[in-house]
């Protein structure tokens, strides 16, 4: 009981907590989005002239695509020209170790829990840390390259591990996959890359912690995760940003691709700004993540846990194209105030005996929409492809809705699909339960909804389940009664 | 398929329509066939026709151009469904055949009549309820037949009457000389505490092409019972859109089954919109799929009340290359407080040509209520053939008898005893049960 109230005390007090804003110098290209601001990123970034070809040749797929209508969430139209689609904090030089990192900036990531400064950390988790357009720091670099894997800015991978980078960026998201994906492709500017020789297991959680801090500025980062045979990796990632009026975008691509028996595990605690009470401001999540399952026996996990954003629009997907594959995705989607989700994700099974397991627990209130999309395709050749889905919504309040739409699509008899879900609220008897056991009602939901979702956060690495735990009873609070 | 053959398809379907019917007297008519132009047969992109592409199929099997001929029909008494004391209405190519027809019910009981006759005669029921369910902004086969039907039957059953007589209404299309399209159009009436049952089947004679898109709009009256089945089993080339739209107010009841057995291509739009408190509602479906038919059910529930219950079942077996396809949708509205709605669809997939897509979805916008949907698709379990076959029973009759208990949870519901044995009958020879 004692911790439940401490977590609660700790969120009564304060509603977004990442609200600040850091003072440094930046430095970021112009408004809007044409060539000459992708030549303008390229050339900041110093890249080889095939990325830029690369890029512009998404840019031109972009300008010929349609921005999908098709999720159950509603915007005004976003104008791509009042984007600064570049902005870094400004360094002299390139920062060779951490003492050179301006102070500011390590202060910005120890404000948000983030130690960059290695002797620190005692969990063990190597941080790529990502604001604005670029990557500042990665901490544990030469303990990871001892074992031969490579963990780096997405910029520095396209200097020094070009082959590796122009082997597998696009070969799991396309280019023109989707309109955001396009648009990714064609500006985007930092973002981590990280490489598991073969049968390596990473002795310690990989992160990127990404932080939105200029104003009217989008996020676009990429991030590349190959795993070579037999490795194993578990990733995390986290994010924040300042409060502000306008809505900002933020426009990702996460590509995994797991070789013969490699298993990636990728973890996400989704923290942007959500917008105020009346649902002003907040980030616009349109994110493409996508795991490809290329060698046999191979396994991905995706686990989710979604409380920001204004909008989010997201479907962390795998590919299940090795025999005997795996695919799995947790999630717990939390709205509140006037924020919108549709989020899933989608199981091709294309190998044989290949299985996926999705859950996902949706939680909505105040005035917010929450939708599960989600797709399973059994393709022709899979033989013995097994899936089993769950998706609960909890709705808190009469004034949020929570929808479904799970398409279940098989090509093959042998395969063996079961897909669950429901609706409801909150037991009134299992309220009154805790209330007769002395517990008050705010607690009460706490923990009836902490219950809800266990099966997901049980999912997530220790230091990320804590955290997500106080996320869930933060982003609810003052939601019931 | 390019747009540019669906519009072509949409164009030849308009001025056949204005070659039979002259839209320009009617208001409403007029009105639909420009919406039907304006949203054209549904593009093979649209997401409610996705797995189902409709215009290509019409495109390939129809020319719209030639004018329907007919040739002899034979003996049609073979379509009756046997030893039911029913009030029989049959309706031949789309047109009522008063020879073949028999009301057995006293007209204080029920009325039926020509919907097209009832209209003219300024019918107030029928004026009152016509064209007032039915959407035909946002689906163009709703339009088409808005603009083009020919026929339909009205059926109105008064305040307080029982009806313990079944209404049977016989679609026979006569396919024996060329290709043949019907556009029908019913509606049936229930009246307050009133109780009755409708069977639609649908046969033909003949090996040429037919399509049919018959539009039937229901309106149950507070605390009435209604119970629709609709049995789709023509052993020839029958292609159906079917469009029901049923309007229920406070502590109506209404059961629906759609038994979708043999044919070529049916679409069966469901929509039942529950405008008031304390109904119940049921929907059944059944579709034994085999060569390579293409069955697709589109249900909705629109709870717009508090306090109401809906309940769905709908179970597949797809043999051969045959398509099924469902998507059932709950909605609950903002102040449809205490609803509960289930949903359960289940499939088994017979062979590796046939596919299922399934899309079951909830949009819920009011927070205490109880909703759920489950959605299963597989084989035969290998461990119960087993068991029926270590005790002695042969592998084709213990699969048949896995397939016929599978059939069975939905026949179970039906309640009229002869249509029961009828319809368990005619599935039982699809599973070739024979113990």
């Amino acid at each position: 009981m004692s911790k439940d109230n401490q977590v609660l005390e700790e969120l009564t007090s304060k509603e977004y907590e990442h609200g600040w804003t850091t003072n440094i110098e930046t430095e970021s290209a112009p408004k809007g989005l044409n060539e000459d601001i992708i030549r303008f990123i390229s050339a900041k970034k110093n890249e080889p002239e095939w990325l830029l070809e690369w890029r512009l040749s998404a840019y031109r797929q972009w300008t010929k695509m349609k921005e999908p209508k098709w999720p159950n969430v509603t915007y005004p139209p976003i104008n791509y020209q009042d984007v600064i689609y570049y902005s870094a904090p400004k360094q002299s030089a390139k920062a060779k170790s951490l003492e050179d990192v301006d102070p500011e900036l390590i202060k910005t990531f120890e404000k948000l829990g983030i130690s960059l400064t290695e002797q620190k950390r005692l969990t063990g988790v190597a941080v790529d840390a990502v604001i604005d357009s670029v990557s500042v720091a990665t901490t544990f670099k030469e303990t990871l390259g001892e074992l031969g894997i490579i963990f780096c800015s997405f910029s520095e991978a396209v200097q020094k591990h070009p082959d590796l980078i122009k082997k597998y960026m696009g070969s799991v998201v396309p280019v023109n996959d989707n309109y955001f994906a396009a648009l990714n492709s064609a500006v985007f500017t930092d973002g981590s890359f990280c490489y598991i020789p073969k049968g390596v297991r990473c002795p310690m959680e990989l992160s990127t912690y990404f932080r939105i801090n200029a104003a009217n500025t989008g996020q676009f980062e990429r991030t590349l995760i190959v795993a070579d045979e037999g490795s194993y990796v578990s990733y995390l990632e986290g994010c924040t940003a300042p409060q502000r009026d306008e809505n900002q975008l933020h426009a990702a691509v996460v590509e995994i691709y797991a070789m013969k028996d490699a298993q990636v595990k990728y973890s996400t605690v989704q923290n942007w700004y959500p917008g105020d009470k009346e649902g002003k401001g907040g980030i616009y999540n349109f994110v493409t993540k996508r795991g490809l399952c290329a060698g046999d026996g191979s396994k991905i996990s995706w686990t989710q846990v979604e409380t920001g954003s204004a909008i989010t629009w997201k479907y962390p997907s795998c590919v299940l194209k090795g025999d005997n594959s795996v695919g799995e995705f947790y999630s717990v989607a939390v709205t509140n105030n006037y924020q919108q989700a549709d989020t899933g994700t989608k199981m091709i099974h294309i190998g044989r005996n290949t299985k996926s397991r999705i859950v996902s627990k949706g939680i909505s209130a105040g005035h917010s929409q929450n939708s599960y999309r989600g797709q399973v395709h059994i393709m022709k050749r899979a033989e013995g492809a097994r899936n089993f889905s769950q998706c609960d919504s909890l709705l808190m309040g009469d004034k949020c809705g929570a929808h479904t739409f799970p398409y279940i699509d098989v090509e093959n008899k042998s395969a063996k699909i079961e897909h669950e879900a429901t609706t409801s609220k909150i037991g009134e008897d299992q309220i009154f339960y805790c209330l007769q056991r002395g517990i008050d009602e705010e607690s009460a939901v706490a923990l009836i909804v902490n219950g809800y979702a266990k099966e997901v956060l049980n999912q997530l690495p220790m230091e990320f389940a804590v955290e997500a735990q106080k996320l869930l009873a933060l982003t609810l609070e003052g939601s019931v009664g | 398929m390019s747009v540019t053959t669906t519009d072509n398809l949409t164009g030849q379907i308009v001025s056949a329509v204005q070659q039979k019917i002259n839209v320009k007297a009617d208001p409403l008519r007029n009105e639909a066939l420009q919406i039907f132009q304006e949203l054209g047969l549904p593009a093979p992109k649209h997401e409610e026709y996705k797995h189902t592409p409709i215009a290509r199929y019409l495109e390939k099997n129809f020319s719209f151009a030639a004018s329907p001929a007919s040739g002899p029909l034979a003996d049609i008494k073979r379509f009756f469904i046997p030893g039911v004391d029913a009030n029989v209405i049959v309706m031949i190519d789309g047109v009522f055949s008063q020879a073949h027809s028999r009301v057995i019910s006293p007209e204080t009981e029920i009325k039926i009549q020509s919907l097209g006759e009832a209209l003219a005669a300024k019918n107030p029921v029928a004026t009152q309820h016509f064209a007032k369910y039915l959407d035909i902004r946002n689906n163009s086969l709703a339009a088409w037949n808005t603009a083009a039907w020919n026929q339909g039957i009205f059926i109105h059953v008064p305040d307080n009457k029982v009806v313990e007589t079944p209404v049977i209404i016989y679609y026979i299309s006569n396919a024996t000389a060329g290709e043949n399209i019907v556009v029908n159009r019913n509606l049936i009436v229930a009246g307050k505490n009133s109780q009755a049952t409708v069977v639609e089947k649908f046969d033909s004679t003949g090996s040429a092409n037919h399509f049919t898109n018959l539009v039937t709009e229901v309106f149950v009256d507070e605390n009435a019972g209604l119970d629709l089945y609709s049995i789709q089993h023509d052993l020839n080339n029958r292609f159906q859109h079917n469009i029901t739209e049923i309007f229920q107010k406070n502590s109506s009841r209404v059961n629906t089954f759609t038994f979708t057995l043999q044919g070529k291509f049916f679409r069966n739009n469901l929509h039942l919109a529950l405008d008031g408190e304390g109904i119940e509602s049921h929907m059944y479906g059944l579709y034994l799929l085999n060569s390579d038919t293409l069955a697709d059910n589109h249900t909705v529930v629109d709870h717009k009340k508090p306090n109401s219950f809906s309940n769905e079942l709908y179970k597949g077996i797809m043999d051969e290359s045959s398509k099924g396809i469902f998507n059932g949708k709950i909605f609950v509205r903002p102040n449809a407080q205490k609803t509960n709605a289930f949903q359960a669809n289940r499939n088994i997939l017979l062979t590796d040509k046939a596919t299922v897509n399934t899309k079951p979805q909830l949009e819920i916008w009011a927070d205490d209520v109880k909703c759920s949907h489950g959605c299963t698709t597989g084989q035969l379990d290998e461990e119960a053939l087993f068991y029926l076959q270590s005790r002695g029973i042969n592998k084709d009759t213990a699969r048949a008898m896995m397939l016929y208990a599978f059939a069975g949870e939905v026949l179970d519901y039906v309640k009229h005893p002869q249509l029961k044995d009828y319809l368990d009958s005619v599935i039982s020879d699809r599973l070739h049960k024979n113990f």
